[in-house]
């Protein structure tokens, strides 16, 4: 328990959305982690598939380097898609 | 296989007793069976409520609360099934909260003490495993509600044994006290195993007519499919013991009588409340 890892879970909602994190469990190995994380967070019918990573494994971005990262991208409106029409009825875009 | 000798009634003598065999009438044993299936489940479920709050990990909890709640739910629909077919008003929560020991029909294993995790563990595997091939027999049940809830339920109960099953087999390959503690759970609960393949009159009754299971034709897969987890445990079958019998029939160990002191405080104590 104390000395069980961190795992970050994943829940895919429905057939063809992305596996979304939704929280972390903590268990001693990937198969129990994958049971306390349907335990935890599919209680509900919120998912209809799972991962599980170990957290260790997450490589994340420093926030030291946020504005080398993050602030170029501010000034490039034309990457966005905003200059087509998106015809009604179009989701998950 | 009664577990007391039956009594020579003086002529005339009329009237049942608490332990008596029930009439072996479709209504009157219907009812008896659904009690069975009930009461398993609802004993089972409030032991694991037990653990709300006390379990080593939040996560724990959440997986023996996620169990207990299933079992109730199995609980709740056999139980009312139970009153409707008896005729005389009760429903599920009225055979729950205001039946006494004697009128209880589960199996003794579902009502002993939780013990440690290593205990609550192994009474769930070995309780979860027969569960399960009870319910994939009685899918093909003659009994529209009883098929019903065993199709439903059979889907929960896999997971039930399958979580118990691993957690047996890491607690057995684990540390030396983790094997230690699953090894006193599994060499507690091994004598209540007999009695839940106990095929009395009234089960054999329900099992001819198509309504309930015949227990003994999954024995032989319930053992090996225990023999084949503790073996991953790396664990050795405890040594049989003489069986504990009568569950079915109203004898109950003097836990029982504390866990229904419990759960039905509240009923009782305040009869209209409405939550």
């Amino acid at each position: 328990m104390k000395d069980w890892p961190l795992w970050e879970v994943f829940v895919r909602s429905k057939g063809g959305m992305s596996h979304r994190h939704v929280g972390s469990v903590h268990a001693p190995d990937p198969e129990i982690a994958l049971r306390h994380a349907r335990d935890t967070y599919t209680r509900r019918m919120e998912g209809i598939s799972l991962w599980v990573v170990p957290s260790a494994s997450i490589v994340a971005s420093d926030p030291d380097q946020d504005e080398a990262m993050f602030d170029p991208a501010a000034d490039k409106v034309y990457r966005h898609p905003t200059f087509y029409d998106i015809p009604e009825g179009i989701t998950h875009i | 296989m009664a577990s007391l000798p039956p009594i020579d009634l003086p002529s005339g003598a009329t009237g049942t007793g608490a332990f008596d065999t029930p009439a072996l009438e479709e209504g009157p044993a219907l009812f008896e069976y659904l009690l069975r299936l009930g009461d398993d489940s609802l004993i089972l479920g409030q032991r694991l409520g037990e653990w709300c709050g006390h379990a080593p990990s939040v996560e724990v909890d959440l997986s023996l609360a996620n169990m207990a709640l299933d079992l109730i739910g199995q609980a709740t629909h056999f139980l009312d099934r139970a009153g409707k077919v008896e005729g005389k008003g009760r429903d599920g929560d009225a055979l729950a909260f205001r039946r006494d020991v004697l009128d209880y029909r589960s199996c003794w294993l579902v009502e002993q003490p939780n013990g440690d995790f290593a205990r609550t563990m192994a009474r769930q595997f070995l309780f979860s495993t027969w569960q399960e091939l009870l319910f994939r027999a009685l899918v093909g049940s003659t009994d529209a509600l009883i098929a019903g809830v065993a199709e439903k339920a059979v889907k929960e109960v896999t997971y039930h044994r399958e979580l118990a099953a691993e957690w047996v087999i890491r607690l057995g390959d684990g540390t030396e006290e983790s094997r230690r503690r699953i090894e006193d759970g599994l060499a507690w609960s091994w004598r209540f195993v007999p009695e839940l393949f106990e095929m009395d009159d009234l089960a054999a009754f329900m099992a001819k007519r198509g309504i309930g299971a015949d227990l003994a034709a999954f024995r032989g897969e319930y053992e090996s499919q225990v023999a084949s987890t503790l073996a991953e445990a790396t664990l050795q079958p405890p040594p049989d013991q003489r069986p504990i019998l009568g569950g079915r029939r109203g004898h109950h160990s003097e836990h029982l009588g504390h866990l229904l002191a419990a759960m039905q405080y509240l009923p009782r104590t305040y009869p209209d409340a409405k939550w």
